[in-house]
């Protein structure tokens, strides 16, 4: 409110009167005084309202002073703020004291603002003019607008019109707008047949997938590295043939064969090797006592020894006696058991089996042959080889990496068999073409030695037998030499041309390979046939003879007659060195007793007489020796094989002075023998 | 090549025949038991498991030393044994009770 304006107004109308110096009342006193001055002309005096505040003159006199400043009288004065810095309340001294009467937004743009253009940009609308109505946007637009010139305000309306017919202008530009009739204006419209829309789509089947995973181990590397190698092999030897089309076609033949087959041979060799464990299970305390077990009684048993009787071995399919028996000398555990009859009556077809220490319920090769066997011997180097001699007089040579069933060699009588049963074959080192050879010896009275030379047997007559010891073959000979037959024989063990014969008749010829006429010695032995002759296997002059006359008798081949003799009550079927003492040797008879001897412990007496077989009708026929094992293999006349254990008496070693054990060596076992003879050249020539 | 079927066929009946054997089952490389004598679900689950068992030892032998390999593995428990023969294709598994 004008304050000035009321002292001067109320100093001039001091003097009509009173007049209200309060703000209030100034105002109405103002319209008052208007008031009266418009009725002035009536000339009436002021009319003093009731409530008018009495003043006496000298107050009415007194000045005050009124200021105009621009405060807002609304405008807080005190404001107070803490200050942390001076962690006190402060005052503000400066307020602001701008009061704002009216705000409104509007809405306009400045036209080279960016969002102006980027509006233009979009209505497509550059250095548009229409014409502009001044007056008339003017009012519409707002006045109040913040600061803007007057050319963008015109400009602005040239915008704000721009916006109206901004459709209208738009198609101008592009083309005429449409002129309607207002009338008879109709539009026809019509619409094509679109074609129906067709989704086509094609699937394909997904290329077959298998997941696959695996473990990258050091063992896979390694096969595949092996197999590459083969690859390669075989493609260097695809390179070196020639055809290559007809191999593949014969190649998808067998593969064709082979797959339909193949399923369940594959599975041979595991049930080969199942069956054995099931076998070492089942006979799982043979299997320990034949590893492990020691008779600990024999301390006891004053040098005597026992016989542990482990597994045995019966083919039920054959009723027939077992005529050779031989260890495998590369695989141990490995026998071959020839079966045949003795009787001379009861001749019919004959066996070859195999057995396996791991194995006792099955043989593992089975041959079966025509006639019957009567010896056998498998080769030192080549155990795959065995040679067999037969009652029908033929030899035969086996293949056992070979699939079938027949020999690989059989002589005939082309091929010069002989006449009457062969009753020893023995393989003999490879002649001077590496061929290898075997010698047989029979009835017939004659030695042969056989070569396999590819794919035959050539003979060659070593030896006759005959009576009168020197034969003749030249037509010079004066008498028919009376021929006998051979029964046995055995080669030297380190001179290769020395071999024994024994003969029906009870006598030993000492002959050579180089001597086919004479022989070098003869030795009146037995009584009756000569069953087997043997040298020893160390000490090289010492050989045992053994006859059906009761009697085994122990040589030394310098000297006509025997150092030993041992009647065994009964017709001594068999007997065998012992491959780890020089001393030691066993014997069968037939009356089931086997004995086992050891020269150096005990002279007159066996150390040990045991009867191995139950039945009462069996003969014990054939015995050999493990070359390893302490065991023994018995054959009888029932076509069961028994192996023993021989229990610690029976393999003793020599001590030396002071308790220890000598080195076991082949000369231990010659001075052993030796030791004995000694004894014996002197005065008492001991005999039972 | 028939002999040699007639031979296995042999082989396994002796198997069987001996003492103590409950059932023999023939697996091949996959876990697919081929051949067998016992009931089904027996079967199915000694192939499926004893598979891994013989994956596992074989892969164990071999990690060892790559020139080495399976030969047999015995299983022996309180009530019985099982022994399985392996080869490259195939495995035989025979379950055996030795103290009969």
């Amino acid at each position: 409110m004008p304050m000035p304006n009321n002292t001067t107004a109320a100093s001039t109308r001091k003097q009509k009167g009173a007049g209200a110096k309060s703000t209030k009342a100034a105002s109405r006193k103002k319209d008052e005084e208007e008031g009266v001055e418009m009725v002035d002309g009536l000339d009436e005096a002021p009319v003093k309202p009731k409530d008018q505040l009495e003043l006496s003159e000298a107050e009415l006199k007194e000045e005050i002073t009124r200021i105009l400043t621009a405060n807002n009288p609304f405008a807080p004065q005190n404001i107070v703020r803490y200050s942390f810095k001076e962690r006190s309340y402060k005052s503000t001294s400066v307020v602001d004291q701008m009061a704002v009467h009216f705000v409104l937004e509007g809405n306009l743009l400045h036209q080279d603002s960016d969002e102006a253009r980027r509006l233009r940009a979009k209505e497509g609308l550059f250095e548009e003019t229409t014409v502009v109505d001044a007056e008339a946007e003017p009012e519409e637009e707002e006045p109040e607008t913040p600061a803007t010139p007057v050319e963008d305000g015109g400009d602005m309306e040239e915008t704000g019109e721009d916006d109206r017919p901004d459709s209208v202008a738009s198609k101008t530009d592009k083309k005429e707008p449409k002129l309607t009739n207002q009338f008879n204006f109709s539009e026809r419209a019509s619409q094509t047949l679109n074609n129906s829309l067709r989704d086509r789509c094609c699937q394909t089947e997904p290329p077959p997938r298998v997941t696959f995973s695996d473990t990258a181990n050091q063992w896979k590397t390694y096969d595949m590295y092996e197999m590459e190698t083969e690859k390669q092999e075989k493609n260097k030897d695809k390179q070196n043939a020639t055809p290559k089309k007809e191999n593949d076609n014969s190649k998808k033949k067998m593969m064709l064969i082979e797959t339909q087959s193949d399923t369940i041979t594959k599975v041979l060799k595991p049930a080969k090797i199942l069956e054995r464990m099931c076998n070492q299970n089942i006979c799982d305390d043979i299997a320990q006592d034949f590893k492990y077990f020691e008779d600990v009684s024999d301390e006891f048993r004053d040098q005597k020894g026992t016989l542990l009787p482990l597994w045995k071995f019966h083919y039920e399919k054959a009723k027939l006696s077992v005529t050779a028996l031989c260890w495998n000398k590369k695989y141990q555990d490995l026998f071959a058991v020839g079966m045949g009859s003795y009787d001379f009556s009861k001749q019919g077809h004959g066996m070859l089996v195999f057995y396996s220490l791991k194995n006792s319920a099955f043989p593992e090769y089975i041959y079966p042959t025509s006639s019957g066997i009567l010896c056998l011997d498998i080769h030192e180097l080549h155990s795959h080889l065995v040679a067999v001699g037969f009652y029908d007089g033929c030899v035969a040579v086996y293949n056992l990496k070979e699939e079938g069933q027949e020999p690989v060699y059989k002589s005939t009588a082309k091929t010069g068999k002989h006449t009457d049963p062969v009753w020893q074959v023995q393989w003999q080192n490879d002649d001077m073409d590496n061929n290898h050879n075997f010698y047989s010896v029979s009835s017939d009275g004659r030695v042969v030695s056989w070569t396999l030379v590819k794919n035959e047997l050539v003979f060659t007559d070593i030896i006759r037998l005959s009576l009168n010891g020197a034969v003749s073959e030249g037509p010079e000979a004066v008498h028919e030499p009376i021929v006998v037959g051979g029964t046995s024989f055995d080669f030297h063990k380190h001179i290769d041309y020395l071999f024994l014969v024994g003969t029906e008749v009870g006598q030993i010829y000492k002959c050579s390979k180089a001597y086919s006429t004479q022989f070098l010695e003869t030795y009146e032995a037995h009584s009756m046939a000569v069953d087997a002759v043997k040298w020893n296997h160390f000490h090289p002059k010492v050989f045992i003879s053994c006859s059906s006359d009761w009697t085994i008798k122990i040589w030394d081949h310098t000297i006509n007659s025997p150092m030993f003799t041992f009647d065994l009550n009964s017709a001594v079927g068999d007997f065998a060195w012992s491959p780890y003492s020089s001393t030691v040797f066993a014997a069968v008879t037939t009356d089931r007793t086997v004995h086992v001897f050891d020269l150096s412990v005990n002279k007159d007496q066996a150390l040990c007489q045991q009867t191995v077989v139950s039945k009462k009708k069996t003969k014990l026929t054939h015995i050999d020796f493990n070359p390893v094992y302490p065991i023994i293999i018995v054959g009888d006349d029932q076509s069961c094989v028994t192996s023993l254990k021989l229990s610690p008496n029976l393999r003793r070693t020599p001590k030396g002075k002071k308790r220890q054990e000598l080195p076991k060596g082949p000369e231990t076992e010659v001075a052993k023998m030796e030791q004995l003879l000694r004894l014996l050249r002197e005065p008492d020539p001991t005999t039972v | 090549m028939p002999t040699n079927y007639a031979e296995v066929e042999e082989t396994l009946r002796r198997i069987q025949s001996q003492k103590g054997v409950q059932g023999i089952v023939i697996v091949n490389s996959e876990g697919i038991p081929i051949k067998t004598t016992l009931d089904n679900s027996s079967t199915v689950q000694y192939a499926g498991l004893i598979h891994q068992l013989v994956m596992k030892a074989r892969s164990t032998v071999r990690d060892i030393d790559p020139q080495n390999d399976l030969t047999f593995l015995r299983i022996r428990s309180k009530k019985n044994e099982i022994m399985i023969a392996p080869d490259k294709d195939y495995f035989l598994i025979v379950i055996q009770n030795p103290s009969d």
